[in-house]
């Protein structure tokens, strides 16, 4: 019989506060930014300042999300470590590169390259906790942490591992994020309020993040909810949302009034809005309806910070308010849908259960 | 030589990114590995460049690193010594 996949613990650094905290109490909207900023934890509480000194941020969230998933767990240790990037340590790559150029391709230094590399955080969470066992990143785009995902949930699928560190992180990066905006992917300076729901105007709100989780192939008094599926399409026309939604659901024996509530990646670019804005429309408007990037930022793993938030409520039972789309409450949440696209391309749909 | 010395620890906390240490916390003689500083091999890395970036020094014997990086003070002599600009 195929092992199921349950989520047991989650941690999660974001542009909210959303370690030492119950569930987004003390979040907030930020109107006025239009690239939102990490709020970070006491990194000192995590990793030694010998250690730390030559991590960039992106390596020590992950580093700080995957013990307080850890921990949340109740675990000490796993068999494996999963981790999705979009770019990467993208910080210490523009500064080996802006490196290269500013000293004409001589005097190389070793740090930045060492960790400059995208599989910089799983390695130096494996080091850490000196976890000797499978460890893969993933560098997908914006299914970059889905695809972490059903490596993942396959490995427990075909018991190579019985607990597994799966996450996603990503990092901003001042040079990168100037190209993002020159190319439109975000939206432009100086045009606040920055609206995420209600755009009219293009490219996103970004942001970066870290969130980790302990994936187990057995239910736990602590355990937050069951991965029952994930799927990746490349490129779906905004009139083939809804059809490959009822697909993916028909493949889990579910229909669409089965669903308890759905988590979309509205992102505040007005191009691309319709992919969510026809489902909350047609065929989940009798759903609750959520949204995360005006919370998170958009970025390649964002949807790890979706899929934080759908387990914390599957566990609390609760939807925040500052989550909400429309008003449509449910007595009971069994069963959440997450559905995520970046500009019309990499769609993703993941499927947990109380 | 004593400005170089100084110049020298600003350095190594700038480049080797040492956030909890000050000028003041490395003295002249502090061994800069082992139980001094605790700098690795990676940071030797750094000096060298160092080294040759801002002091035009190419080291070519490498054996002749665990004399030069002994300590601050004993960087500063060689500098002074061999730098040509």
């Amino acid at each position: 019989m195929t092992k199921k996949t349950y989520i047991n613990g989650v941690g999660c650094i974001s542009t909210q506060k959303t370690f030492d905290t119950v569930f987004l109490e003390e979040a907030n909207v930020n109107h006025d930014e239009n690239v939102l900023a990490i709020v970070p934890p006491s990194y000192k509480d995590y990793i030694t300042p010998a250690a730390s000194r030559r991590m960039a941020k992106g390596v020590k969230n992950g580093i700080v999300a995957s013990a307080l998933a850890m921990k949340d767990a109740n675990v000490e240790s796993v068999d494996a470590i999963i981790t999705g990037t979009g770019l990467g340590c993208i910080e210490d790559s523009e500064k080996f590169l802006k490196s290269i150029l500013d000293n004409n391709e001589e005097f190389l230094t070793p740090t930045s390259f060492i960790q400059s590399t995208h599989n910089t955080v799983g390695a130096q969470i494996a080091l850490l906790q000196q976890c000797k066992g499978y460890n893969f990143t993933y560098v997908n785009g914006a299914v970059s942490f889905e695809s972490a995902l059903i490596d993942a949930k396959m490995q427990i699928e075909e018991d190579e591992a019985n607990s597994i560190l799966v996450g996603g992180v990503d990092e901003n990066g001042d040079y990168t994020t100037s190209l993002f905006k020159l190319n439109g992917r975000i939206k432009a300076d100086n045009n606040a309020p920055y609206d995420v729901l209600n755009s009219t105007t293009s490219g996103a709100v970004y942001g970066e993040g870290a969130s980790f989780f302990v994936l187990e192939n057995e239910r736990k008094e602590n355990t937050y909810a069951e991965l029952l599926d994930v799927s990746i399409v490349n490129t779906l026309e905004e009139n083939e949302v809804e059809a490959a939604i009822q697909s993916f659901l028909k493949y889990n024996n579910l229909e669409i009034s089965d669903i308890d509530a759905i988590v979309l990646g509205f992102d505040g670019n007005a191009d691309f809005e319709n992919y969510y804005r026809n489902l909350t429309k047609n065929s989940f408007a009798q759903t609750p309806i959520l949204y995360y990037k005006h919370l998170s930022g958009e970025y390649d793993t964002a949807s790890a910070f979706a899929f934080w938030m759908a387990s914390k409520i599957l566990k609390i039972q609760e939807i925040p308010e500052i989550a909400k789309v429309n008003t449509v409450e449910k007595s009971e949440y069994k069963t959440i849908l997450l559905y995520n696209q970046l500009n019309g391309k990499n769609h993703s749909f993941t499927l947990l259960s109380k | 030589m004593e400005a170089l010395k100084e110049e020298l620890k600003n350095k190594i906390i700038t480049t080797l990114n040492l956030e909890d240490i000050a000028v003041e916390d490395i003295a002249d003689n502090d061994p800069l590995f082992g139980d001094g500083l605790g700098l690795d091999s990676i940071d030797a890395l750094e000096l060298i460049v160092i080294l040759d970036k801002d002091y035009g020094i190419k080291l070519v014997d490498p054996k002749e690193g665990k004399a030069i990086f002994q300590s601050i003070e004993t960087m500063a002599a060689y500098i002074s010594a061999n730098r040509t600009k």
